[in-house]
């Protein structure tokens, strides 16, 4: 496709004769008949840092893995400072995931074990092929229009070819994998709407255009944002199933290896990632043990009972806060290798579980982790 | 050419030498003559290969990122993506004047460039990736400290520059010195690291970009000044460009290291021989002179400004005050939204662009309809947001306790601010309490006459209901930021509250009701100002502005004029 001239002056700039200017035509996977792209280009095309890198944010990590072990705990809500790395160990994590069995051509990549989350076109066919592909994870970039997250008309072919086709979009594409959303609180509210009603149901309806179309779009919302640029509207926030806070480090040392490892990181990628591919290779392999592990573990009664205990003394609304709890722990459990789900494991996933969930108290002055630590000690202590 | 000028310059010749790496300057100047020298030194600075192109602040979408072009859609019959700016500048500059005036979404679009060096578009059918490898020069005009960069944005870049005590005569060009190409990647560097952010913690830095920022720059002012180490000379340079205008807080005093030679290069690399409580001192010190470095760049007014802001008590949450109205259908236009034209304005031009794509499509399924087919899901309505107004809401203690030459004080400062009110068509509004309860005098208006006439009609005398008051001032506070404006709360009492919310009296319930309406107003985010107007200031009040988070004013001799500008410079 090509691009149009770049030589639009905005304001009078003299626009140099310049190489960088000309772009290479950017083609778009067209007509969706070869296979997804595995995993977003901007990942290929640079190395991302490697998660196993990061320096302390243990909570951030740990709610990251949790998510990737399990994917129907619903999501990982990172809030903080600047530069704190939300986005580093965010991307870290798609470097991290290991591959999944996808249907081969399936614009969806849907599961050819799952017969059950099929899309139609899988569906109809007698025989299918399967292929490893790397788990997706998608940008959501900000300004994204509507017709590019729920997929649109493919607009090449109706004007080349007069042709009604669908093209789909980010949420096709995140299907069994995670979508990512940096700044989730600067989106636009219409988008906002659209991602809670798909990251609901699994299911992304598209009617418009003249087009009705119905795909499986299963995907582990991950966003990450500055609670001062704007606060997240509270429907949005209880969507997620874990919110965890990330905060500056303050201590020199843990300081200094941050700044220390960027920096070599920036200096030398490859060599880099690297010497850091047998700790990634670690986390990858321990993901895969766990999520083998995960339909097999049971959550003892007492566990579930002090769930429900605690979801009752901080008063959080609905079944939600319970089901992740339960959920979160298991998915930790499994992580650690543990043969059951202690009140433990409970008692240190509560905090990033339950934090968002609760009604305000405009007048108490201690926050809303603060508040779900004293519950955690009263519950469990009886 | 002054110190000051001098050291512009060698800002510019440095970003110039990596926009990208470095990410660009903040450049803090009113527009003029200066400020143009400036741009032309950045200019001459940079790589005649680098594009160097102006953005303007309320920039739309299409241009930035790149969507689908029009025009050349219509006329090629097959969709044509057009690069935004952000592709346009890859590897080059851009400069944005009036960047106080950028909104939090287009700063963090350009925050995503610099962090990524890339644009993804995902717009107009279109899914694009392109690299944007750009620096950004952010032009300040800001006068108050309302006007601000975005933080994130201004976190991003290495460099903040002031150039508004810059006088012409100050100014010349550079000298001859013919800069360095290459950017400074790959050098050695001793353990300037712990240096720079040891620095950055003694100045109270939270942001972990800025050691990094700093490091990148001393390795860039190596290069620069073609040395293949990078010295103890270019981190304190670094130091001084890069965290010096960040810092929060002076330094504690190293008098007792002032024997330190101030040219002792810090970053000498120590031996790997070197016993580790040698190399832990060769650190500290090195960190201290890193740290001096910076403290003279330290500007004088710096104390002064941080206790300005220290004393205004809790900022208002974001997306609480000021927050916008949900579909206004005035106000600035920001963007379009599908939506049908009795939701809001319709915008023609993105009406007939989201249509254009579909036109032959549409052709087909009916030949010979009219000429252009415009469907109901191509509308699009203009967004508009509303600039966020100012509402003054006094709460005046009229009862008899404070006495009645008070209450004419009070009422004198209200006129004064409702004339100032006028000229920046800020509202006011009137909240009394005495007696039993409290009423709104005047609701929120801009009507000077009226105010007028209700404030000298204003009765004084009876009973201290004070947390009646309190509360009523914060629902008109609460009503003023639900529709989009910024509320400030101006009481003026005495403390000494002597009825509860009930009408009772009775002076033990009154202070704790009085105490919990204030805690209220600190936990809504609401910014207050308490004005004592006791004769003699006592603890009461001061109790009072502690649980509301307010600034605490005591005017023991205030006049109208006095009060009137305190309020001012409280805001």
């Amino acid at each position: 496709m090509p691009i149009n001239g770049s030589t639009q002056a905005m304001s009078g700039e003299p626009v140099a004769a310049n190489p960088l200017s000309v772009k290479p035509p950017v083609i778009r996977a067209g007509g969706r008949s070869k296979a997804p792209q595995p995993g977003p280009k901007s990942h290929a095309a640079a190395p991302t840092f490697p998660f196993s890198a990061i320096v302390g944010q243990d909570e951030m990590r740990r709610a990251l893995l949790i998510a990737a072990v399990d994917p129907s705990v619903g999501g990982v809500l990172v809030f903080g400072d600047r530069g704190t790395g939300k986005s580093t160990a965010i991307r870290g994590l798609a470097a991290l995931l290991p591959a999944m069995e996808a249907v081969v051509g399936c614009p969806y990549a849907c599961d050819p074990g799952r017969p059950a989350d099929h899309c139609e076109r899988c569906r109809e066919q007698a025989v299918l092929r399967s292929e490893k592909v790397a788990v997706p994870v998608v940008d959501l970039p900000l300004g994204a229009t509507e017709d590019r997250v729920v997929g649109a008309l493919d607009l090449e072919r109706a004007l080349t070819r007069g042709e009604k086709a669908f093209e789909p979009g980010l949420l096709a594409r995140a299907n069994r994998g995670f979508l990512y959303i940096d700044e989730v609180n600067l989106l636009d509210d219409h988008l906002v709407d659209l991602l809670l009603d798909v990251a609901a149901s699994g299911v992304n309806t598209v009617e418009r255009e003249g087009l009705s179309i119905r795909h499986p779009a299963r995907f582990v919302l991950v966003g990450s944002g500055n609670p001062e640029e704007g606060e997240l509207r509270p429907q949005l926030l209880d969507r997620f199933g874990l919110a965890v806070e990330v905060t500056t480090p303050t201590d020199l040392p843990t300081r200094i290896d941050v700044v220390r490892r960027r920096d070599a990181f920036e200096r030398d990628p490859a060599g880099f990632c690297a010497a850091h591919a047998a700790a990634d290779r670690a986390i990858r392999k321990t993901l895969a043990d766990a999520r083998a592990r995960l339909p097999g573990l049971a959550v003892p009664d007492a566990t579930l009972e002090a769930a429900a205990r605690l979801c009752l003394a901080l008063g959080t609304d609905g079944l939600r806060g319970e089901l992740t709890l339960m959920r979160t722990a298991r998915a930790l459990a499994a992580y650690e290798g543990a043969e059951t789900v202690s009140l433990d494991h409970l008692a240190r996933i509560a905090p990033s579980a339950l934090r968002h969930r609760l009604r305000r108290n405009p007048l108490d002055e201690s926050g809303s982790t603060a508040r779900v630590a004293r519950a955690v000690e009263d519950v469990l202590a009886r | 050419m002054s110190p000051a000028w001098s050291l512009a310059l060698r800002v510019a010749r440095l970003a110039a030498a990596d926009p990208h790496g470095c990410g660009g300057v903040v450049v803090r100047a009113g527009a003029g003559p200066v400020r143009d020298l400036w741009l032309d030194g950045l200019r001459a600075a940079l790589d005649p290969d680098r594009v160097l192109r102006r953005m303007p602040a309320g920039i739309p979408d299409d241009r930035l990122l790149g969507g689908l072009d029009l025009a050349a859609t219509l006329s090629a019959g097959r969709p044509v993506a057009q690069a935004g700016l952000l592709a346009e500048a890859d590897g080059g500059v851009l400069i944005i004047p009036m960047a106080e005036r950028l909104t939090a979404g287009t700063a963090a679009r350009l925050a995503s460039a610099l962090d990524t060096g890339r644009v993804q578009v995902a717009r107009d059918g279109l899914a694009t990736s392109a690299p944007a490898r750009i620096g950004l020069i952010l032009l300040d005009e800001g006068v108050g400290d309302d006007e601000r960069i975005p933080e994130a944005l201004a976190d991003r870049l290495a460099f903040r520059l002031d150039l508004t005590n810059i006088a012409w005569s100050e100014t010349g060009t550079a000298g001859p010195d013919d800069e360095a190409d290459a950017t400074g990647d790959e050098r050695p560097i001793a353990d300037a690291t712990a240096e720079l952010c040891t620095a950055a913690s003694a100045l109270g830095i939270a942001s972990l970009r800025a050691p990094l920022l700093a490091l990148r720059v001393a390795r860039l002012a190596a290069a620069c000044d073609r040395r293949s180490e990078v010295s103890g000379e270019h981190v304190r340079e670094a130091a001084r460009l890069v965290l010096a205008p960040r810092a929060t807080r002076l330094p504690p005093s190293t008098e007792e290291t002032a024997e330190t030679p101030p040219d002792r290069a810090p970053a000498e690399a120590p031996s790997e021989a070197d016993v580790a409580s040698d190399s832990d001192d060769r650190m500290e010190a090195g960190a201290e002179s890193v740290v001096e470095a910076a403290r003279a760049a330290i500007p004088a007014g710096l104390l002064a400004h941080l206790e300005a802001t220290a004393s205004r008590g809790p900022t208002p949450k974001a997306g609480k005050a000021g927050a916008p109205v949900s579909a206004p259908r005035s106000g600035r236009p920001a963007g379009t939204r599908p939506g049908h034209p009795r939701e809001g304005r319709l915008a023609l031009i993105e009406t007939l662009r989201a249509a254009a794509p579909w036109q032959r499509l549409r052709a087909g399924a009916e030949p010979g309809g009219p000429l252009i087919r415009v469907q109901a899901a191509d509308f699009r309505i203009t967004r508009f947001r509303q600039r966020s107004e100012t509402t003054t809401i006094f709460a005046v203690d009229a009862s008899g306790s404070a006495a009645l030459e008070r209450l004419a004080e009070a009422k004198g400062a209200v006129e004064l601010l409702l004339a100032e009110a006028y000229v920046r068509r800020d509202k006011v509004a009137l909240v009394a309490f005495r007696g039993t309860g409290a009423e709104i005098v005047l609701a929120p208006t801009r009507a000077l006459a009226r105010a007028r006439r209700d404030l000298s009609a204003l009765p004084g005398g009876g009973g201290t209901p004070l947390a009646s008051g309190l509360d009523k001032a914060a629902d008109l506070a609460r009503t003023a930021a639900k529709a989009g404006g910024t509320a400030t709360l101006v009481v003026l009492t005495d403390g000494r509250a002597n009825v509860a919310r009930s009408g009772a009296p009775g002076r033990v319930q009154a202070n704790a009701d009085a105490l919990h309406a204030a805690k209220m107003i600190r936990a809504a985010g609401i910014r207050a100002i308490l004005v004592d107007t006791a004769a003699r200031p006592q603890d009461s009040a001061r109790h009072l502005a502690e649980a509301m988070g307010a600034r605490y004013l005591p005017l023991p001799y205030a006049d109208a004029t006095a009060m009137s500008s305190a309020i001012r410079s409280a805001r």
